[in-house]
């Protein structure tokens, strides 16, 4: 059964390390939904965050293949229950239409915040889950939207181990 | 530590004689002509073959790989010269040969322009390498090529790419080796877990139908002594996928035989009848495993491998060992009690005689005039007394000769095996050879796969290689004919081929050659081949309309096995 999978994965900070990771989904036909790339709390340790469609099996195998890479340190699977997870949406919409109180409303009820105002446009932010960030597009959009863009998923894991543990694991059984 | 400034084109030279690296298959270019100038003065330590095409070069080194057990070394060019590598390396990939590929790269501020001969290898190659990587500083190639040959040797081993630039190959520096040995997010050497193990062993002391498979691990992991004491202990019926071949002697009298989808009729039908199936460094390749849903359903499956990712992927383990194979049976042996299975092994060779008896029927009623694949193959075993390092391509001949050549000795067969790269054969010999110059090396070919990569006759010519070629000539790219006979009506949609006269193209590179077309010339043929001292060409030709049986067509599971 198909379900949204959050996979993780930590590695080195080498050249195409993003290539060669997406091709890994790419030749089991598998699209990416979304994917966030940053540093973690390990100097020199790189994160990723590939948010996905598809079942327990193909994923499991994905996360074979995926730690078969030489500098990935490690590969992880969580269901949406594991993981605490975030994104930004940014709302680009013009200024003229804050005198519409109804912006200001609806701006209050979604705790989004606004970032920038110039005289032209305004900037508008708000984190959550996507159907939270979604929901605030579909009810911004009768004021016109100028433009919009959201971030793929970031996530932490609930259980308490931490990566530097798997660091250390790692070393001593080199 | 002694240094002393050099460029990095010898430093390339100094860090592949670090490696102890003594043959080199390649061909120069503009890219690595730097790389080619400082191989001008290792004449002495390096033999270099100049291969004829780049693909020539990268399957020889994967022959000279699987015969000798070290690290085949490949140089390139840039551009055409670097792609002209990527089937050979998707072939050492699937078959997990170990190969270090140097390519030479258009220097560094060139990146990314389309300047001449400019080709992204390492975007390309990375889905078919187990690591590559592209060096822009002098100062980075030792240790970039200390890494390769450690990545490409240990665990799984497979084929790695460095790109180096030719401003890098130019550059200074101070020239310091160090082996790599380590690298904090690669772990090729799983640690053996005991109580694993364990439960492995407890299935095997129970089971009463306990059935082995093997594959190219055992040979990999240099654990074929291993292997035989187990099995004389537990007293195990053992079957061969195509590439574990040689692993275990077949006139062993516990060797049952191939299996797969032109496998030996018993080894493959007794898969869905035996209670434990113990699989050790082969990867349930669905020319071996027919229809999944319906594989050894009915055993406890154990499977031994040193690749995660290859446990639990076509199908689930009972227990899944996570080691290397040498380990493995180490410990097996230790841990399961001696035992006979004699009656589930005449199972076996009940099933073996039904084979043989059906088969033999065919031979007699099927155009028994033409000389035949198998009988050649036949007395190739027994003439070259079942030793020689045989090299075969891709189709009817490759499938004829792991049926009915003998091999009893490990790392004697060379065969492109999960890629099936038409083509491998002829230089995968000239590479086998150099691994293994004191052996005879046979290569077997097809009329179609030898047209593939038949320039590196001209190798066979300039670097003297002793080389014996076998042509089975059926006027068809036969294993496509087969099937197109079988499930496509007869339809032989441009499967029929025309050749050159192969024995005065052989002479043209002055390689003895001859032609044979009867029964009788065969043997005395042979001999005159295995005999001859220097490189051989003969062209046998065979039956045009022959068939590979026994054959578990797709989608057929391992106990419906067609015998004709």
């Amino acid at each position: 059964m198909e379900k949204t999978y959050t996979v993780l994965v930590f590695t080195e900070n080498s050249i195409g390390m993003m290539n060669r990771i997406t091709i890994i989904f790419t030749r089991r036909h598998l699209n990416i939904d979304s994917i966030t790339a940053s540093e973690s709390e390990v100097k020199g340790v790189f994160r990723y965050t590939i948010v996905l469609r598809t079942n327990k099996s193909q994923v499991d195998k994905v996360i074979g293949q995926l730690e078969k890479l030489i500098d990935v340190l490690k590969a992880f699977v969580h269901k949406d229950s594991d993981i605490v997870h975030q994104e930004i949406a940014l709302y680009k919409i013009k200024s003229e239409t804050l005198t519409n109180g109804d912006v200001e409303k609806v701006i209050r009820e979604h705790h989004a915040r606004i970032l920038t105002v110039d005289p032209k446009f305004m900037v508008i932010e708000k984190t959550g889950h996507v159907e939270e960030t979604q929901l605030l597009f579909e009810k911004l959009k009768p004021f016109g939207m100028l433009e919009f863009a959201r971030s793929g998923r970031v996530a932490v894991t609930k259980p308490m181990k931490e990566l530097s543990m798997y660091l250390e694991e790692l070393e001593e059984s080199n | 530590m002694n240094t002393t400034k050099i460029t990095g084109a010898q430093a390339v030279m100094k860090s592949l004689v670090a490696e102890n690296v003594n043959t080199i298959f390649g061909y120069p270019g503009g890219a690595i002509m730097p790389i080619y100038d400082a191989l001008y003065d290792y004449e002495d330590n390096i033999n270099h073959i100049l291969v004829r095409h780049e693909q020539g070069a990268i399957h020889a080194a994967q022959g000279f790989a699987r015969t000798s057990g070290k690290t085949g070394v490949v140089f390139a060019t840039s551009g055409p010269g670097a792609t002209n590598l990527i089937t050979g390396l998707a072939d050492a990939l699937i078959d997990s040969t170990p190969l270090v590929c140097i390519t030479g790269q258009v220097a560094s501020h060139l990146l990314g322009t389309d300047a001449f001969q400019e080709t992204d290898v390492v975007g390309i190659s990375m889905p078919i390498t187990k690591w590559n990587c592209q060096v822009t500083k002098a100062e980075d190639i030792p240790a970039a090529i200390a890494k390769a040959f450690y990545i490409a040797q240990s665990g799984r081993p497979g084929p790695v790419l460095i790109d180096i630039t030719k401003d890098a190959q130019f550059g200074e520096m101070n020239f310091t080796y160090e082996k790599c040995t380590a690298i904090r997010s690669y772990r090729p050497k799983p640690k053996l877990n005991r109580v694993v193990v364990e439960e492995a062993a407890k299935l095997i002391n129970e089971a009463k139908k306990p059935y082995l498979l093997i594959g190219q691990g055992i040979m990999l992991s240099n654990a074929e002594k291993e292997l035989v004491a187990f099995i004389e202990k537990t007293g195990i019926p053992v079957a061969s996928t195509l590439l574990g071949l040689g692993a275990f002697p077949q006139n062993h009298p516990l060797y049952v035989g191939y299996l797969g989808m032109h496998g030996d009729y018993a080894p493959n039908i007794k898969t869905n009848e035996c209670d434990v199936l113990i699989a050790v460094g082969m990867r349930f390749d669905d020319r071996v495993t027919g229809d999944v849903s319906r594989y050894a359903k009915q055993a406890k499956v154990i499977h031994v491998d040193i690749d995660a990712a290859e446990l639990n992927k076509i199908i689930i383990a009972d227990v899944a060992v996570h080691a290397d194979a040498k380990e493995a049976l180490n410990l097996l042996t230790e841990l399961t009690k001696k035992k006979q299975h004699n009656s589930w092994l005449q199972e076996f060779n009940d099933a073996k005689k039904v084979e043989v008896e059906t088969l033999q029927e065919s031979a007699k009623e099927l155009h028994s005039e033409e000389l035949k694949m198998d009988e050649v193959i036949k007395m190739l075993s027994e003439l070259t007394n079942r030793e020689a390092v045989v090299v075969t391509d891709v189709g009817q001949h490759q499938m004829m000769t792991a049926r009915y050549y003998q091999y009893n000795k490990t790392k004697s067969n060379v065969t492109s095996g999960g890629l099936g790269t038409m083509g491998f054969a002829l230089p995968a010999a000239i590479g086998a050879k150099f691994g293994v110059p004191d052996k005879p090396v046979v290569a077997i070919i097809g009329d179609g796969g030898f047209q593939m990569t038949l320039q590196e006759l001209g190798t066979i010519l300039q670097s003297k290689v002793d080389v014996k070629i076998i042509i089975l000539n059926n006027r068809f790219l036969g294993m496509v004919r087969q099937w197109q006979q079988m499930f496509f009506e007869k339809r032989y949609s441009f499967t029929n081929m025309v050749s050159p006269d192969f024995v005065a193209l052989a002479k043209s590179y002055s390689i003895q050659a001859a032609k044979i077309e009867i029964r009788e010339d065969l043997k005395e043929n042979l001999l005159k081949m295995l005999n001859h001292n220097g490189p051989y060409l003969l062209e046998v030709m065979v039956a045009k309309e022959e068939n590979v049986f026994p054959m578990m067509t797709t989608g057929a599971s391992v106990s419906e096995v067609r015998l004709n």
